[in-house]
């Protein structure tokens, strides 16, 4: 049985590191992993995605179209951007949280209105600040870490060893704010 | 032991395993962190970023005749570029292995085109190996090498963007030390006079028969059986594609070693089963070849010949529909471009040349290339690395043809694009004494790829100082005289260059020094640019009348408040003063970020 995670965002928010802790102790917890990412262009204020799949023996590192198990949002209107991809049957975790883009800036678009009402409407969505928690917990960057926490938890993967993975993975001086991050992002699924 | 590593990793690793001594590259993307993995073995690899792709392969090829196992890594359009090099090296044969990674662009997500380089090791008449994931890309690197050495020829390892950036888990093993081979003088195998290629040229010949043999013998190739009523022959990153589609309901023949292609393993799958598809993203590379064999196969008739044949792609153009999905309003999104950084030093040039008129701005690959889109509208093509300024030249002397014609041909590139081919271009530019106008946009680094050292930065890949190059003294070596050296962030500075160049009747070239925002400061940058990207912008409401001024230099750390009606600056900003400048009501101040 695969399962897929698709991590969504935008370039900058932090994606790529909380993908790698997560498929790092995926790996350590004995799945075949697999993993893709697009760079590039993207480093330039787009659009980015991290997709993770994990089970006995994974093939595609590619989630498809309608197949993802969960979709983690860190920006609200790329929920929306990656929504076919998620199963039917799939839940939504959105962070709360707006990045206005050139059009946006520019005046020429207004920031799309009702985003969180559509996701609830269509499939289990669950709505988290983000933002908010990393600023209580004193550094707005942890935010990826914190919703990397929302990930394990949706997906029951709390018996792995998360915070040796931190431990292996983060500069020392912030692994303890990292780990705070993790379980205050547990918290909130 | 094992570890979760991307294709690009896998290959880096690859080559630390088969004894590799010297490697060389060019940044571009996917390709651009195998080298950077590469020189993390700094103890057992000499690895180092060359001016370009053809110079990264021929101190490869040096390498190589000298004794030592070698790789060079490119991106697809790269290869272009070194390819005189390689078609000859395939005459001549190796002493060291030597291995050449293409890192093709399936779905053109950073490129300007989507060749398929398989074609490559066809046209040169060399082994190819495809990869399929990370495992097979660091294993397959290994194989590479033996295969260069025992059969005396380069071998083309072909990767695309998804086996290059997706990771998977590699058992890794310990280094295996091969040494440098002897180097003896040998002039028969490598001086190419004709007298020589001609003989070399039926060892290439004789060559394919035996790398034919081995590519129907060797455990690259391999079927694996399920049903007969459907084979799938697959290479690359798509034979985990097809796999996801199709299951246990098809049999597959994988391909690994792909050229010369198995002919016998074809047929002997081919002859077997009902039905064959054919799964290759780009050309019909494969396809072409089993239906030369005699038999009938699905290939691009029915799936895409462009883009990624990612799972869902197949599954739509075999079944007619993809996996079910959540019908959603999607028109509530709005596109999400990728923009010039708040504080990107290309910012102030393009501002003011995209309110010129009769200008023609001849465009280059890199992070300017934005130029081209909103709010700036300033480059009317791009072609390849260092064309910006030949091609300006091109028109240039086609405008000058003209009477009264008042357009003008202004080349713009980077400092490393400059680097890579534009110092060539320019020679043309002063040689031919054409009116052409050249910009180059020294940014002190190579952007786009990430942040790559380059000949102008003054470090090597191995974080060593070294001499860096002086662009304008080169500019003037090359024959230009009229050279200005700028900083772009000053908008009159910037205006009354254009104007200069505009008024001269010879070749001008104009500098604009400043560091990437996202640079990290060398102890030079750091001198130089003293208190650089330290302060921000802020918009004193009550002064700003909302005109939308400072919006139109298209800043993504400035936004309009509807509510408001004014402009309000964002903390990304850095303080470059683009916007200060163009507000008419002075409502923009600099203080302490």
């Amino acid at each position: 049985m695969v399962k897929s995670i698709l991590l969504v965002g935008v370039g900058g928010q932090g994606t790529i590191l909380a993908s790698k802790l997560l498929t790092t102790g995926l790996m350590e917890a004995g799945y075949d992993v697999k993993m893709s990412e697009i760079h590039g262009m993207s480093q330039r204020g787009g659009s980015v995605s991290s997709q993770v799949r994990y089970g006995d023996k994974v093939e595609s590192s590619v989630i498809e179209v309608g197949g993802a198990d969960i979709l983690v949002s860190f920006e609200k209107m790329e929920a929306l951007r990656w929504l076919k991809y998620l199963k039917p049957a799939g839940k939504v975790v959105v962070n709360d949280y707006e990045i206005n883009s050139m059009p946006i800036l520019s005046g020429k678009f207004d920031y799309p209105a009702g985003i969180l009402e559509e996701l609830s409407s269509k499939v289990p969505t669950k709505i988290v600040c983000a933002a908010k928690q990393a600023a209580e917990l004193g550094n707005p960057k942890v935010m990826n870490i914190i919703l990397l926490g929302t990930i394990i938890k949706s997906m029951g993967l709390e018996a792995i060893h998360w915070e040796k993975i931190i431990r292996d993975n983060v500069k020392a001086q912030f692994v303890e704010l990292n780990v705070k991050a993790l379980a205050v992002g547990m918290s909130l699924v | 032991m094992k570890k979760l590593l991307t294709g690009n990793e896998a290959v880096a690793r690859g080559a630390f395993e088969a004894g590799v001594k010297f490697a060389s590259a060019y940044p571009g993307t996917p390709s651009t962190e195998i080298l950077e993995n590469i020189a993390t073995y700094k103890k057992d690899i000499l690895a180092e970023w060359a001016p370009n792709e053809k110079v990264a392969l021929e101190a490869v090829i040096g390498a190589s005749i000298a004794g030592a196992r070698a790789i060079a890594s490119m991106k697809h359009v790269g290869v272009n570029v070194a390819a005189d090099p390689l078609f000859t090296y395939a005459y001549t044969g190796v002493n060291g292995g030597m291995v050449l990674v293409t890192a093709d662009e399936p779905g053109q997500h950073s490129s300007q085109n989507e060749q398929d380089n398989r074609n490559y090791a066809k046209f040169a008449k060399i082994a190819m190996l495809e990869p399929t994931d990370s495992q097979e890309a660091k294993d397959m690197t290994k194989a590479a090498f033996e295969i260069s050495e025992k059969y005396d020829t380069p071998v083309l390892l072909r990767m695309t963007t998804r086996v290059c950036h997706s990771k998977g888990i590699v058992a890794c093993k310990d280094r295996e030390e091969v040494g440098i081979k002897d180097y003896v003088k040998n002039t028969k195998k490598y001086i190419t006079v004709p007298a020589h290629a001609r003989i070399l040229r039926l060892k290439v010949e004789e060559r394919l028969q035996k790398l034919l043999e081995f590519s129907n013998n060797t455990s690259l190739n391999y079927i694996e059986w399920n049903s007969n009523k459907i084979g799938v022959i697959a290479s690359g990153g798509c034979c985990s594609y097809a796999k996801e589609v199709f299951g246990d309901s098809a049999s597959y023949l994988k391909l690994g070693f792909t050229h010369p292609l198995p002919t016998e393993k074809i047929k002997e799958f081919c002859n077997k089963v009902e039905k064959v598809y054919i799964i290759e993203e780009n050309d019909p590379y494969i396809e072409e070849q089993v239906r030369l064999l005699g038999f009938e196969c699905i290939g691009k008739d029915l799936i895409p010949f462009c883009g990624e044949l990612t799972p869902d792609v197949i599954r739509k153009a075999i079944y007619g529909k993809e996996n079910p999905s959540i019908d959603y309003d999607a028109d509530k999104v709005v596109p999400r471009p990728p923009t010039l950084c708040a504080g990107c030093p290309h910012r102030g040039f393009f501002y003011t040349i995209g309110k010129r008129k009769n200008l023609l701005v001849s465009g280059d690959i890199g992070c300017y290339t934005l130029g081209f889109a909103e709010p700036y509208n300033a480059m009317d093509y791009n072609i390849c690395m260092g064309a910006s300024i030949s091609a300006g030249h091109g028109a240039q002397q086609v405008f000058s043809m003209q009477e009264n014609l008042p357009m003008r041909a202004v080349a713009v590139l980077g400092d490393s694009t400059f680097f890579h081919t534009g110092i060539n271009s320019l020679l043309g530019v002063a040689y031919n004494q054409s009116n052409t106008i050249t910009v180059i946009l020294d940014n002190r680094i190579t952007g786009m790829t990430g942040h790559q050292e380059n000949p102008g930065s003054g470090y090597t890949l191995q974080g060593k100082e070294t001499t860096p190059v002086d662009i304008e003294k080169l500019v003037r070596a090359c024959g230009i005289e009229q050279v200005k050296v700028i900083n772009p962030n000053d908008l009159t500075t910037v205006e009354n260059a254009l104007d200069w160049a505009l008024s001269l009747h010879e070749p001008a070239v104009i500098i604009t020094r400043w560091p990437c925002v996202l640079k990290k400061f060398s102890p030079q940058d750091k001198e130089e640019f003293r208190g650089t990207f330290t302060k921000r912008c802020t918009v004193d409401a009550e002064v700003c009348v909302g005109c939308r001024s400072c919006i139109k230099t298209g800043c993504p750390a400035i936004f309009f408040d509807k509510t408001s009606k004014k402009a309000n600056i964002g903390l990304d900003c850095v303080g470059c003063e683009v916007c200060l400048q163009v507000c008419p009501k002075q409502a923009i101040r600099k203080e302490e970020a």
